[in-house]
């Protein structure tokens, strides 16, 4: 594959722009944080977030904010994901390997419904958010 | 040894995440790859380390108060110690208050115990959403080749880089970098 330039970049960046702009920007403000302490590292929260994307991605979704962050204090649950989407709980998840990981997008961000088994509550009491 | 830390690039997303948690507006990343060696370094300008807090952060069981008040867990650099150990290398730490931090380290490339590089375009790219005004500075380089990118020039091109779309695009951007390169 040749290397892409940043104008390449910019140039694709206008292009998907343009097909933005015709899709419902109903997802628009929902938020996923992947938690990428060590302890997220270690679990594979890095596949989890590839996973995220490429679902978002293929899904056509283009206006969700993917962020990373800390550790949430779950250790014990790593890879953990909190999703805040507009007219849904804030919700943690647990134990988010990459399918998972898809299954948020399918169901929570698209679906507007929560994945079950895998809801941890909020983050730990003793972190300092 | 079971590497908890499966590849280097876990490695360095850990550092460059300690980096970004000490207050850093600029972090450089230097990543070398060769048939001898896998180097790296992060430097950062961070709020720094005095060197009692730079002895105990090589200790597992110490971790930064403010975090966690109650854990005695803190596992980033003694990580990196423990495997610069098992596979005949070298790990350094720079540190000074109000400063920065930089962290070096070079493994032997053809120890059996070296972890592979990993993915380092998903890792970089996960490196660059954090919150906060803080540039990230890759300086990639191969015995015949090499690229630099930064969070900045990224944030330039595509505009909010925690957008789902553009994420997708500095990926594919990313891992043309890495792809195209010469070894």
């Amino acid at each position: 594959m040749a290397k892409l330039t940043l104008n390449d970049l910019r140039k694709l960046r206008d292009e998907k722009q343009k097909t933005m702009a015709k899709r419902d920007p109903s997802h628009k403000d929902a938020q996923i944080i992947v938690g990428m302490g060590t302890c997220g590292i270690a679990a594979g929260a890095k596949e989890t977030f590839n996973a995220i994307i490429d679902e978002l991605d293929a899904k056509g979704i283009t206006h969700v904010l993917v962020r990373q962050t800390g550790c949430m204090g779950l250790c014990h649950s790593e890879p953990t994901v909190e999703v805040i989407a507009p007219n849904m709980p804030v919700v943690i998840y647990g134990n988010v390997d990459a399918e998972t990981g898809r299954q948020i997008v399918h169901a929570h961000i698209i679906g507007k419904t929560l994945v079950d088994n895998h809801i941890c509550d909020k983050p730990a009491m003793d972190i300092v958010r | 040894m079971i590497p908890v830390h499966a590849t280097v690039c876990d490695t360095l997303a850990d550092l460059v995440q300690n980096s970004i948690e000490a207050g850093a507006s600029r972090i450089e990343l230097d990543v070398y790859t060769g048939p001898d060696a896998i180097r790296a370094r992060v430097a950062d300008n961070g709020k720094g380390m005095d060197r009692e807090t730079l002895r105990k952060a090589k200790d597992p069981f110490y971790s930064e108060s403010g975090k966690h008040s109650r854990r005695r867990v803190g596992l980033g650099l003694p990580l990196l110690y423990q495997t610069a150990e098992a596979v005949n290398g070298k790990a350094d730490v720079q540190s000074a208050p109000g400063k920065g931090t930089t962290v070096f380290f070079e493994f032997d490339a053809n120890h059996i115990d070296t972890p592979p590089l990993g993915d380092l375009p998903a890792t970089l790219l996960g490196l660059m959403t954090f919150e906060g005004a803080y540039d990230l500075i890759l300086k990639r380089e191969t015995p015949k080749d090499g690229y630099k990118v930064s969070r900045g020039e990224l944030a330039d091109a595509l505009g909010n880089l925690t957008e789902s779309a553009n994420l997708a695009l500095a990926g594919a951007f990313l891992r043309s970098q890495e792809q195209g390169l010469m070894y």
